[in-house]
């Protein structure tokens, strides 16, 4: 008998049935990994294991966890095991560790609560625990506080919180998701090898294909609260059946279809640009310490082309965005936008302004949620010294809203009533309302399922075929850049390090850290082959 | 609304700040009783069918003189009230629009400064210099409450002025005053109001502090403070006479802060959740 079995379990949260007849099971020393977009229910399928479900949830069918019933159990006989022998690592790094406690104390709360040692020898035990992943005593002592450590440090302390009593099974969901590439690459590395040095089983809850693929055992794909489809993970990439998994594999490597040749005449040149951020002061005289988040940037963005900006958090990608939209004063250097130079020292004028718009990552922070749609899709009129008032601009509120799949009813409705992909669709028909040139595309596909990613994806491509628009797509997502953009730019420490058209970049990377990117990015094509 | 009314919490305490507000402004039409008459024969009466909370020494009727009363607190405290948001406010915004700048440095130093003086001693300094009246009353605790909605607008606006529908509206070229009352002020208005409610229980017992010292309303205008100031040396065989006065403030107040604390409930997700 496997080590946890899951049969024919449903769970419904009040009137709302979340899980209907899930059935999966994972092997000691084995990686099983649950995939599926969000509101497929994969999370809650993990929580389902130790019983961490929200109040009203009823659970029914069978959770076998080391021959026990877990849905059976009371409480204490849960907590027993939570922790001792099912662990868990979640999400967001940032906020799974108390930021008052040394990582030591953290680690070694779990092993103190069940009492399975004194403190010192439970102080002993994490000191090895932080050892195995990978935070060595010489700088990562067990006085350390969180927030001395980079996200990937944290993801691995709380992987040690997980495993430091050697769990049977351990439950990650999407741990590495608000990690960069290069760090998600090594987490995923860390958590195979403790798979198979300890020998349990793990549970890993992903929404992405290609980072669980390198790793994963058996697959399990979900979709709506059923599985779909399920077996082992060479035998799904080589014979998959069910038409959704197609369709997820298939989002997942999309590539729209563009045709638009850029033309030669540049609509964004950027020279020698420089921005400092001031850090408080050392002393109460003498200037303020500064920071150089961008170095000497200096490129071009020609008329319909699309350019791509990639680099990981804090690189400057960011902070380049907001000096080019004039949201910041920059301290060096100069930007043209159709010609005309703003050197450093003077604002960008609103007849410039006008020629650029930007989409943000956030589709649920990125608009007011007080305001209907035709007032927040309007709201880039601001620029215009005509701004179209009446019946012409709620003309052009409904073909802006159009252009991007959207109805023109959608305008008297209020944000929360869209989905995250249709949110993202308005918040494109805001940057297009007044016919920019340019529009500046700031992770605005990270944050959205696979399938939902593609048709954004198809529409960008769609709308500069068809209004000739230039894109400054800045994304972490190498996979994406590479489907829509012309040329791509690697930025690094606030310097950009590789420049050049995409296909040539991606396949014969000359920077040591464009390879370092590129060798660590999940890529599902060569897993298809 | 309805959420709110089917909280306890709420009801009780908005049937309780209603009963004195709806006293308060009957009182303009119709009391049983006038309330500047002296009629001697009949003081000190104990509560009976004709004089339903009794009367005073001088034969006022004390049930008249607690609705009349209720209208000076409301008007004190919704004025206070209304000084500290109307300046305190955009204060506040302004400071969160240019956060870090010296402007910034000059509103919130000079919060910390009202804020490090005592409100009822600078009241009483207030009074001393221009005189007991229930206006200077006002202007004395309105003063007190600018700082309080300005720190609290500021650090509701701060953590919006991140966001990126901010950042939209700015790339959409729109100035920091507009973003400010476009963007900003509408979405920290539940902040506002659950602070308003508070600030307003505040405010009544301010001014029932300062007519009780006789800084605020003097006679013949009656006001709750002073009431219990009279009584005090009667206590012993007439103690109706505190009784009531005390009883309008301590019911009004506890009616606010218990809506105060159900609006914030309702409008902070977090204790929602828990709730349920």
């Amino acid at each position: 008998m496997s080590l946890l079995e899951i049969n024919g379990l449903k769970l419904s949260i009040g009137a709302a049935e979340i899980l209907h007849d899930v059935s999966l099971s994972v092997d000691a020393g084995q990686i099983t990994a649950v995939i599926g977009e969000s509101g497929s229910g994969k999370s809650m399928t993990a929580y389902c294991v130790n019983q961490l479900l929200p109040r009203g949830s009823v659970a029914e069918g069978q959770v076998q966890f080391n021959c026990q019933n877990m849905l059976a159990l009371d409480e204490p006989s849960l907590c027993n095991i939570r922790g001792k022998d099912i662990g868990m690592v979640f999400q967001e790094p940032m906020t799974a560790l108390n930021p008052v406690q040394t990582i030591g104390a953290q680690v070694a709360e779990t092993v103190l609560i069940h009492g399975a040692a004194s403190k010192p020898e439970a102080l002993k035990i994490a000191r090895d625990t932080l050892n195995r992943v990978g935070l060595p005593e010489a700088q990562f002592p067990l006085s350390r506080y969180p927030h001395e450590l980079s996200g990937g440090q944290r993801q691995r302390v709380v992987i040690a919180m997980a495993i430091a009593l050697r769990p049977k099974l351990l439950i990650a969901d999407e741990p590495t998701t608000a990690l960069d590439v290069t760090t998600q690459s090594q987490i995923m590395d860390l958590l195979k090898r403790l798979v198979q040095e300890d020998g349990m089983g793990l549970l890993l809850i992903s929404h992405d294909l290609g980072v669980v693929a390198d790793v994963a055992d058996h697959i399990v794909i979900m979709r709506k609260g059923k599985v779909v489809e399920q077996g082992a993970t060479q035998h799904i990439f080589k014979h998959m059946q069910h038409p959704y998994t197609k369709a997820l594999f298939e989002a997942s490597s999309h590539k729209p279809d563009r045709k638009a040749k850029p033309l030669d005449a540049p609509i964004l040149e950027v020279k020698n640009l420089i921005r400092d951020y001031a850090l408080p002061r050392k002393s109460l005289f003498g200037p303020a310490p500064k920071f150089r988040a961008v170095n000497d940037v200096s490129f071009c963005l020609k008329k319909g082309e699309s350019l791509g900006l990639v680099g990981e958090s804090g690189c400057g990608k960011s902070t380049l965005t907001r000096a080019i939209l004039g949201l910041e004063a920059i301290q060096g250097g100069s930007i043209s936008i159709n010609g005309v130079e703003v050197k450093a020292g003077h604002t960008v004028p609103r007849t410039l302004r006008r020629n650029m718009q930007v989409v943000f990552q956030d589709p649920y922070g990125s608009f007011n949620p007080r305001h209907k749609v035709a007032r927040l899709v309007s709201e880039p009129f601001h620029l215009l010294d005509d701004a179209p008032t009446g019946a012409a601009r709620k003309a052009a509120i409904s073909e802006a809203l159009e252009a991007v799949g959207m109805q023109a009813a959608d305008a008297d409705k209020y944000i929360h009533e869209f989905s995250g992909g249709q949110r993202q669709r308005i918040a494109i028909a805001r940057a297009l309302i007044i016919k920019p040139e340019l529009i500046i595309l700031d992770e605005a596909v990270s944050a959205l399922d696979v399938s939902i990613r593609a048709q954004i994806l198809d529409l960008l491509a769609a709308l500069s075929d068809k209004l000739g628009l230039s894109y400054l797509f800045i994304s972490h997502d190498l996979s994406v850049v590479r489907a829509i953009t012309d040329r791509v730019m690697v930025m690094k420490s606030g310097v950009i390090v590789e420049e050049g058209p995409t296909e040539a970049i991606f396949q014969t990377p000359q920077h040591e850290y464009t390879r370092a990117l590129l060798a660590a990015a999940p890529s599902l094509e060569d897993l298809m082959q | 609304m309805k959420r709110a009314f089917k909280m306890p919490g709420f009801s009780i305490g908005f049937i309780m700040a209603f009963t004195f507000t709806a006293a308060a402004l009957v009182s303009f039409f119709w009391t049983p009783f006038g309330t500047d008459g002296v009629d001697i024969v009949n003081k000190l009466h104990t509560p009976d069918g004709t004089n339903w909370f009794g009367t005073d020494h001088l034969g006022r009727d004390i049930f008249s003189m607690i609705m009349v009363g209720a209208r000076t607190s409301i008007a004190v405290a919704v004025v206070a009230v209304g000084i500290g948001v109307l300046l305190g406010v955009p204060l506040g915004l302004a400071a969160a629009a240019r956060k870090g700048s010296l402007l910034d440095e000059f509103i919130m130093r000079g919060n910390d400064l009202v804020f490090a003086f005592p409100a009822l001693l600078i009241a009483i300094l207030i009074t001393a210099v221009f005189g007991p009246s229930a206006i200077n009353a006002i202007i004395a605790i309105g003063i007190f409450n600018i700082p309080v909605f300005a720190r609290l607008t500021r650090a509701g606006a701060l953590s919006l002025w991140t966001r990126d529908f901010v950042l939209a509206a700015r790339v959409s070229g729109k100035s920091r005053v507009r973003i400010s009352f476009e963007h900003i002020l509408p979405n920290i208005t539940n902040l506002l109001i659950v602070q308003g409610t508070i600030q307003f229980s505040l405010g009544i017992l301010a001014e029932a502090a300062l007519s009780y010292i006789g800084l605020g309303a003097q006679p013949p205008i009656p006001s709750w403070g002073r009431m219990l100031a009279d009584s005090q040396t009667m206590v012993s065989f007439a103690p109706h006479l505190a009784l009531f006065p005390g009883l309008a403030i301590v019911l009004t107040v506890l009616g606010l802060n218990l809506m105060g604390d159900a609006l914030r409930d309702l409008f902070d997700p977090k204790l929602r959740r828990d709730r349920q």
